[in-house]
């Protein structure tokens, strides 16, 4: 059976516009029957980008709207944060390795990549095994890994963790900055403000937690819908959504089971477990979120590099940002005063403009166009 | 002896044996020979004198498809034949890093060689000076060239009429996408830099009587950001269509695992011409006889820029149109 | 957030892997599979590691769905599950 799957035309499946035409018109059926205006929340950043990058928020009927929710863990790491990154980075002893989104967030004194040309030894990697291997052939320093992300992310650093642990490498730490998708949905249902009537759950933080994992939040209510990424994937995810609410069957499908089981990833938790806890933690514009955050375990404290010593600057957030809101979704990116207005790709103000994935990010890149042109 | 010492960039006897034994037998030509402080050349042909220059830092030194050597004289060719000039003469001036292996030396300098035969040019003049350990990437280059544009050519962005149509001469952002997977650890036997002189290319469209606008090459920033300088310089639109950008395989799998787009990598042996619409056969024929040609394709139409819309725009398969902005910042591989 | 591709395993040694797509080949850790994989899975890569297998079975009906919808114009993709 493994010689007979063929990936590539799954992909162009995924990607083929008849297919997807098909599913519009069933989304145009539904959401005739539903009548009144339907706000669907996608809560990841790959959602975010495909979504824009296929131009499909201008496909939906006038009565669906498409936003995005706090799905991008670098626009969601709070500024004090990535000071305490820059700060461990200004440290000789320390050699900083990072994906290469944190690059250039706006902490409150510059960027990542302005502490690299000041002299900082901070490193992009691919995978935390790349960190590892640095920490290997740098035993006089202390390799800090900056660890953010969601819970796909997580278990590649627990798993760095167990690996350092395994062969006793003393010099590679960790900066927790995980956060977890579950009750940060909780806390945005929780908002009056936010008024959502269906959930794109994010496919690869569920081929973690699992399909299940959503089964609280429509229980509460709120049709749930696990997707791949791929236009087709995220068209199909859509028309479930209008059909559980033209239905009024609020429940949990599972679209993504090519790699989303309903119990998740059992093994990767496990190793999260190990290392981390749950902690309440800080979100950048939605504030804090109680048990939203993953903090290392205290016997694990010689990898922690949160205990490390530095000279924190006063957090300052920049003034006027509303990446709160547009996180949230109560507002689009352009109804923030500072969107393409002092705040763009290359001199990003807000964190939500800085990564490729951010909201803000997507929509100046992806979307300008239907913003300045009329809708034909 | 193995690697290179400092001794070698003193200008001393270790100079002298290393222009005597590496260079000139390979660059061999008679402007070279004469090892004097300037090269003397011939009168040039007639036309306009183009001159170029551009330096080289890229890690690793060695990749797949190519290597700094190669890449550094490619790099001038280019810039000269995408003005339309024919290239004629370039320097080639070194910075090593102490402690470079003497073999890694020898493939710059074959890369070189070869890439100048290829593209028809000679090397007449150098230089090598060599930094303490640490303080050079193994080795820089910077390369200056000189060319002719023959008195018939006038190329210029401005010549881009709306109805024209924009032609790619292969696969986009090759070179960009072997760079970042050697740096990322990631492989591939179709994994390979198309680095390479294109004045073939360039030089076969008017050959074929193509009343060729103008042309680019598209290297740092990508497809993405050239498009972008030339149709900010046009005062025109320009619209690709997604479906038809030329994407290798590799290439593809590449920038999905490092979550890069393949308009915004580098290509090192590409050609952008902005053609009339009703000799895009026969451009593109010319190019598709050549074997650096053959995966040439029309990518795109120029349209008139009206009030609100952006320079370049791509148009999805979904019937969407989103801009193409320029390279925004370095282009860093993510995981999110 | 999250990129991750599918990715053929092409070899296999104790907890460390080379995956392929496309002729391009990465090492991966094996560590976080939930449970053994067998050269020649398909599993998720994210970040240089295997974080799941590709249920060739599903992938399967989606891509016939896709096929239908392609054909007939309509679908009912959505709402079976």
């Amino acid at each position: 059976m493994s010689d007979s799957m063929d990936f590539s035309a799954l992909r162009r499946g995924l990607e083929d516009p008849a297919a997807g035409g098909a599913m519009l018109k069933r989304i145009e059926e539904l959401a005739a029957t539903i009548e009144r205006p339907v706000t669907l929340m996608e809560v990841c950043g790959t959602h975010t980008h495909s979504i824009a990058a296929a131009g499909l928020r201008r496909l939906m009927p006038s009565n669906v709207r498409l936003v995005s929710g706090p799905g991008c863990p670098v626009c969601v790491t709070p500024i004090g944060w990535v000071d305490r990154a820059m700060a461990l980075a200004a440290r000789e002893d320390v050699i900083v390795t990072t994906f290469g989104d944190m690059m250039r967030v706006p902490a409150s004194h510059g960027t990542l990549e302005e502490s690299r040309a000041e002299g900082a030894d901070v490193r992009i990697c691919y995978s935390t095994r790349d960190a590892l291997q640095i920490a290997r052939d740098n035993p006089e320093k202390k390799v800090v890994f900056l660890a953010v992300g969601f819970e796909t992310t997580a278990p590649t650093i627990a798993a760095a963790l167990e690996e350092a642990e395994r062969e006793n490498l003393p010099n590679f730490l960790v900066l927790a900055g995980h956060k977890t998708i579950p009750e940060a949905l909780e806390a945005l249902m929780d908002n009056n403000d936010v008024k959502l009537d269906g959930l794109l759950c994010p496919g690869h933080v569920s081929v973690i937690i699992g399909s299940d994992a959503y089964a609280p939040v429509a229980t509460a209510g709120l049709p749930c819908s696990v997707v791949g990424f791929a236009p087709n994937d995220v068209l199909a995810g859509v028309a479930e959504l209008l059909a559980q609410l033209a239905n009024d069957k609020p429940a949990v499908s599972n679209l993504y089971g090519r790699v989303v089981q309903p119990d998740g990833n059992p093994a990767a938790r496990a190793l999260l477990d190990k290392f981390f806890v749950q902690t309440d933690s800080d979100w950048r514009g939605l504030g804090i979120i109680p048990r939203s955050g993953l903090e290392l375990k205290v016997e694990f404290a010689h990898r922690n590099a949160a205990l490390l010593e530095v000279d924190l600057p006063v957090a300052r957030e920049p003034k006027g940002c509303r990446c709160g809101e547009v996180l949230q979704g109560t507002i689009d990116p352009p109804e923030c005063p500072l969107f393409g207005n002092g705040c763009d790709p290359e001199h990003a103000v807000g964190a939500c403009m800085v990564s490729s994935e951010g909201t803000c990010a997507a929509w100046h890149r992806h979307e300008r166009l239907a913003l300045s042109s009329p809708k034909s | 002896m193995k690697n290179i010492l400092l001794a070698h960039g003193s200008g001393g006897r270790l100079t002298g044996e290393l222009i005597r034994k590496a260079f000139v037998p390979a660059f061999e030509n008679p402007g070279l020979n004469e090892l004097s402080d300037s090269a003397l050349l011939p009168n040039l042909p007639e036309g306009q004198v183009a001159f170029s220059t551009d330096g080289f830092v890229v890690e690793p030194t060695v990749f797949p498809g190519g290597n700094l050597g190669e890449i550094s004289v490619c790099g001038t060719v280019n810039d000269l034949a995408v003005a339309g000039a024919r290239p004629l003469w370039l320097s080639w001036a070194l910075i090593l890093e102490e402690g470079l292996p003497m073999e890694k030396l020898q493939i710059y300098v074959d890369g070189a060689k070869a890439a100048a035969a290829q593209a028809g040019v000679q090397i007449v003049c150098g230089d090598t000076k060599v930094v303490p350990r640490g303080k050079g990437d193994e080795a820089f280059v910077v390369t200056a060239g000189i060319g002719v544009v023959p008195p018939e050519r006038k190329l210029s962005d401005k010549n881009i009429e709306v109805g024209d149509a924009l032609i790619v001469s292969g696969t986009v952002g090759d070179h960009g996408a072997t760079i970042l997977a050697c740096r990322h650890d990631i492989s591939g036997l179709e994994l390979k830099s198309d680095c390479g002189p294109v004045n073939r290319l360039t030089e076969a469209l008017f050959d074929a009587d193509v009343d060729v606008r103008v042309m680019h090459d598209p290297t740092r920033g990508g497809v993405a950001t050239t498009c972008n300088e030339a149709a900010d310089r046009s005062g025109h639109r320009l619209v690709i269509d997604a479906a038809d950008v030329p994407v290798s395989t590799a290439t593809r799998a590449v920038c999905e695992l490092l979550g890069m787009d393949p308009l915004y990598l580098a290509c090192e042996g590409r050609v952008l011409a902005w053609v009339p619409a009703d000799q895009v056969d026969q451009a593109l024929a010319a190019w598709h006889a050549l074997p650096e040609g053959e995966g040439a394709v029309r990518l795109g139409t120029i349209h008139e820029r009206t009030q609100g819309t952006v320079p370049v725009s791509l148009r999805t398969a979904f019937g969407g149109e989103q801009p193409v902005d320029v390279l925004s910042g370095m282009d860093l591989p993510r995981i999110c | 957030m999250c990129l991750s591709i599918p990715m053929k395993l092409v070899e296999k040694e104790d907890l460390a892997g080379v995956a392929e797509v496309d002729g391009v080949r990465r090492e991966v850790s094996l560590m976080l599979l939930p449970k053994p994989p067998q050269l020649g899975d398909w599993v998720l890569v994210h970040a240089g590691y295997a974080i799941s297998h590709v249920d060739e079975e599903q992938a399967k009906e989606t891509l016939d769905l896709l096929h239908q919808a392609a054909k007939a114009g309509a679908l009912d993709w959505g709402s079976e599950k």
